[in-house]
This record gives C-alpha cells, structure tokens and sequence, in this order.
C-alpha cells in the first residue's frame, strides 16, 4: 500500500489528519452544547459556561412543553410540512413525468422558468404574497393568510422546482421500454406512470420527499409573517423561549433537539438517495 | 435547488427522443389527445408556480411603483401611485433611508464573498482528503451532513446561546480559558456580529460545498491519477493539476448557488439578531424585511426587493456569460 504511487504521502496524511480534526470539533461544537446544554439543570445554563454538566437532568424536556405552546407548533409543524410535502411530491411526479417522456412546445421554457425562480429572494414574493392572500381571502372567505392551508401552499411551491428536476433525473434513468411495454400491453399513460414508473422511482421520490420536508420544516422567513397564535410553527415558535424575559436555555436547548431529530434522522438515513439524485442531475 | 443553474447551463444536450421517426410512428394513434398530455400533467406546477411565484412578482413590481403604507394596507389597489418615487427614496444615498439600503448592501456584498470564499475552501478540503477511503470515513462524511440537515432556527439557536454575553461557550473559551482581551466581547450586537454571522453562515453552508464537490469528484476517471502517478507526479501535483481542474464545471454552478443563497439568506440572521440586525450584520434581506413589516412601508420595500432583484440577475447574467464563454475557449 505504502509503495503503491497512489499512496497519499507523509505529508499529506498529516495535512488531512489536523484538517479533520479541527473540522469535527468545528461541526460537532454546537451539537454538544446543545445536547449537554438540554441536560444540564437551570444553573449551569444561566451561570458561567461549563464543558461538563454540574449533575444531569431532563427536566428541560418535560418543563419546555409548559413554557411556551410547543406542543401546538409541533402538530403546527408537522401538519404543514407533511401537506406540503405528500402534495409536491404528487404535483412534481406528474410534472416530471412530463418532463422525461414526452417533447413539447413549451418544455424548455417550463424547466427554465420554475428553475429560475429559485434565484429570486424570497423577500421579494413575500410582500406581494401577503397581500394577494389577503386579497383572495377578501374575494372568496378562503383564508390563506394566517391559516395552515396558505403555508402548505407556500411551502409546497418552494421545494417544486428542485423537486421536479431532480425527479426528471430519476424517470430518465428508468428505462422507457418498461413504460412502452405497459403501455403496449393495454395501461393508459397515467397507469404506465403509477403501476411501472413510480415503483421504480421510489428512491428518488423519496429523497425529493424528505428534501421537501426539510425545506418546509426549516422555513422562518415566510412563517413569520403568515401564522398566527394558533398556526404559529416551530421555527418562529421556537424564537419565542428566547424573548422571554428569562431564557431557560437549557430548555431551548431540549426543544432545539427535539425539533431536529425527525429530520437529521430522516437526512443521514436517506442521505445516500439524496446524494444520489444530486450528483446523478447537478454533475451530469 | 442546487443545481437550477446546472440545469439550465447543461439543457440543451438534455434527453432527446429515441429518433424522430420511431417516435412519430408509435404516436400516430390518438396523437391529438396524446399531445395535450403533457400539458395536462404540467398543469397543477404551473399554476402553483404562477399563483405563489410569477403572480406575486409582477405584482410586488406595480407595488413599488406606490406609495403603500399602513394607510392603504387594507386594500392596496387604493394606494396612490408615486412613478419612480420608491426609488429615487432608495437610491437616494445622502438621505437616511437610501444610506441605510447602501450600507446594508455593502455588508451584504462583502459577507457573501467572505462567506462563499470559506465555504468553497474548507468543503472543497475536506472532500479531498476525504477522497482516498481510510478508516471512518463514512462516519465523518454523515458527521460533515449535520450542520446542512439541521433546521436552520434549531442550529442558529443554538449558536445564539453560545455567543451569549455572561453564559456563552465562546467568550468562555476566548475570555476564561485562553485569555484573550481584558474583556468579554459583545458577540450578537456591534462590530463582531458581523463574524458572528460569518461563522454561523460558514457552519451552516459548507457541507453543501462538500457535497457537491464529492458528487463531482466521483466523475474524475481514476486513470487519469494513474497515468500522474506513472509519470512520477506526486500527490499535490496530482490534486493540482488533475482534480482542480477537472472540478471547473462543478464550481462553476457551486459558487453561483452558494453566492445566492448567502447573498438572499434571511434565516440565519433573522433568527440569530432578531427583527433589526445590528448596523454591522445588516444583511439587505433583513433590511427590506424590516423596512417592509416593521416600519410598514411595502412600497419602498417593494422598490428595494426590485433593486435587489437586478442586481441579483444582473451578477447571474454576467456570470453565466463569463463561464460560458471560458468553457468554449478552454473547450476550442
């Protein structure tokens, strides 16, 4: 191994051994504060910093439920981002499919401008989507602003334009022999989709659903303005310890974790998928 | 979202059918009621995509040509018209309205660059050392994955508490532990919220930088490093003179989506100063953010999310230009 001309030599295994070290800790840094810090009891956390808690506890997760509605932005949150998840992923397996199979007038205008609209900032639709949600609401009592459904909507639209073309990758590697030959054998295009393309597209689509999750689920700009006392959702819900007039941060801390476990544990679960269908469309 | 502009830069080579007239034959039945198919199925993204992005832009356009404030919020078509009074306020860099927006914007510029310079490095690093498998690997590259799967508020939190004044871990560190300055420092307001901002905006973005550049290393042939190898280039040279440049394409699309992704981000800052940043970490997002719902003024803000806007297409366009006319010289 060391006589191969591969090898990497002293030098560089030296390099490479400082640099991830300092990188681990630089990473790994908060994610211990955070949890030690939702172990520790009130003192430690309002007192001096300390490395090593003064005795362990996990009162913060039970008091942190009492101290702000977290309970109600955590079914906030979830109902949110599960709707607007399960319906982009619906709408961008269709638009995909569009996309992979067929050729028409329009396609490249379709895939430039949804993906164009991803460079634009989102202070710029958020003004305008304010008002125009409060217009629709005037004109036909369907409440979008501060309601739960005008979010899902937001959201949804937010993780389409990767979604779709990241799922447009996906189909093209499904062969389409399998899709002609269900459609030869009698299947209508939209039974060739669901009984063939999609089973065989379920690592992409779920990669696209848990990217959509997380996107929903991290979003603050957009849920500060259009939630309300009771549609508030954990990313402004959370802020709402720190305003406080005393900050319990260790129960900032346990709420933080708590609110990161569903989607890092969905993310290092299904990275691989995700890391996939990245490479397989941003480096083609 | 990463790889948008990928996307748009690679589309002409995209898929083409298996042949012209093989496709024609097998459509003939049904053609007419097949064409209108596709359409069908784009249906429901288009009219999401018009509703919450296209509809709303045009509409913030006419917005920042009036003057709309509280008075008219209730019904905003009311509002007077101003022509190009939203913007003479903004661009107006002697008064205080347009100076703030300049200064804002000025801290922007060079946050970002900062920013995406030291994402670039360290995640373009740590996918080069991380190339060649050795024990842990897979571990630290799920390690490395943390800070981009994290929610942002949770993550950003969590560096609020650190930089806390009385009970943070970094004046710990830098104050009780390595002694630095007579005093603790301010992290969240005045001059060093600015690296404050930096450090969180660099934790939080370079495992994508990684990503990609994994994503895109994994396309390097090995023979290329063999044949270096054969003709006695040694491992720097190799990584100099191989794996940099044949990561060209994937940087390019990398620093364009991290440059605006830091340059539009408002989560972090938002959840890391709150409502109004301090002067030294105003980013313009949070700026027009404030000016708009704060200070309820959506008119000028609308004019500023316009200003922003192109000069945001403005870089892009000049930086796709740029690229893509280095690609076809290097190519020819």
């Amino acid at each position: 191994m060391a006589d191969s001309p591969l090898a990497p030599p002293r030098s560089f295994r030296w390099a490479r051994r400082v640099f991830l070290t300092l990188l681990t800790g630089f990473v790994l840094l908060p994610v211990y504060v955070m949890l030690s810090g939702s172990l520790k009891p009130l003192a430690d956390v309002s007192g001096k910093f300390r490395w090593l808690p003064s005795g362990l506890t996990i009162r913060p997760y039970i008091d942190m439920w009492s101290t702000v509605p977290l309970a109600r932005y955590f079914v906030n949150s979830l109902i949110v981002a599960g709707s607007a998840t399960v319906l982009s992923v619906a709408v961008a397996v269709f638009a995909a499919y569009a996309v992979s199979r067929y050729d028409f007038r329009g396609k490249r205008v379709f895939t430039v401008t949804v993906l164009s609209t991803q460079m634009f900032p989102g202070i710029l639709f958020l003004l305008p989507l304010f008002l125009l949600y409060a217009d629709i609401g005037n004109a036909t009592g369907i409440a979008l602003f501060g309601s739960r459904g005008g979010l899902i909507l937001t959201y949804l639209t937010f993780s389409l334009p990767f979604s779709v073309w990241m799922l447009t990758g996906y189909l093209d590697s499904v062969p389409r022999d399998l899709d002609e030959a269900a459609l030869v054998d009698g299947c209508g295009p939209l039974g060739a989709l669901f009984r063939i393309v999609v089973p065989a597209a379920l690592p992409g689509i779920v990669a696209v659903a848990v990217y959509a999750f997380m996107t929903a689920w991290g979003e603050v700009l957009f849920a500060s303005v259009m939630t309300n006392d009771t549609t508030r959702t954990l990313a402004v819900g959370l802020q709402g310890f720190a305003t406080l007039n005393d900050v319990y941060w260790n129960q900032v801390m346990a709420a933080s974790l708590v609110v990161s476990v569903p989607v890092v544990a969905g993310f290092l679960l299904l990275q691989r998928y995700l890391v996939a269908g990245l490479t397989a469309g941003a480096v083609k | 979202m990463t790889a948008v502009t990928t996307h748009t830069l690679e589309e002409p080579v995209a898929k083409s059918p298996p042949g012209p007239a093989a496709s024609t034959a097998r459509r003939r039945p049904g053609r007419i009621r097949r064409a209108g198919l596709p359409y069908l199925l784009l249906l429901p993204a288009l009219v999401l995509e018009l509703l919450v992005h296209l509809v709303p832009m045009v509409i913030g356009i006419a917005m920042s040509f009036k003057e709309l404030t509280q008075f008219y919020i209730r019904d905003w078509g009311t509002a007077p018209w101003t022509g190009l009074g939203n913007y003479r306020l903004s661009v107006d860099f002697h008064a205080p309205v347009g100076e703030a927006l300049l200064h804002s914007f000025l801290v922007t510029v060079g946050f970002t660059l900062l920013s995406v310079a030291l994402c670039w490095l360290i995640g373009t690093a740590a996918a080069l050392f991380l190339q060649d498998a050795f024990r842990g690997r897979g571990l630290l590259r799920a390690l490395f994955l943390v800070p981009y799967a994290l929610p942002v508020y949770a993550a950003v939190i969590t560096w609020v508490f650190m930089f806390q004044h009385d009970n943070g871990l970094v004046n710990h560190v830098l104050h009780d532990q390595l002694h630095i300055g007579a005093e603790p420092a301010f992290w969240l307001i005045g001059g060093n919220s600015f690296y404050a901002l930096l450090t969180v905006s660099v934790w939080k973005g370079w495992p994508f930088a990684f990503l990609m550049v994994t994503a895109g290393l994994q396309n390097i042939p090995g023979e290329l490093y063999e044949a270096a190898a054969l003709d006695g280039a040694g491992m720097w040279q190799r990584i100099r003179r191989i794996t940099l440049p044949s990561l060209r394409p994937v940087n390019q699309v990398l620093v364009l989506v991290l440059f605006l992704w830091t340059f539009n981000d408002f989560n972090t800052p938002y959840v890391l100063f709150g409502r109004s940043a301090p002067d030294a970490a105003d980013l313009v997002s949070v700026h027009i953010y404030q000016a708009s719902f704060v200070a309820w003024n959506f008119g000028t803000g609308s004019a500023m999310s316009v200003l922003l806007l192109l000069f945001l297409l403005v870089v892009t366009g000049g930086y796709l230009l740029v690229t893509s006319r280095e690609r076809r010289t290097s190519d020819g």
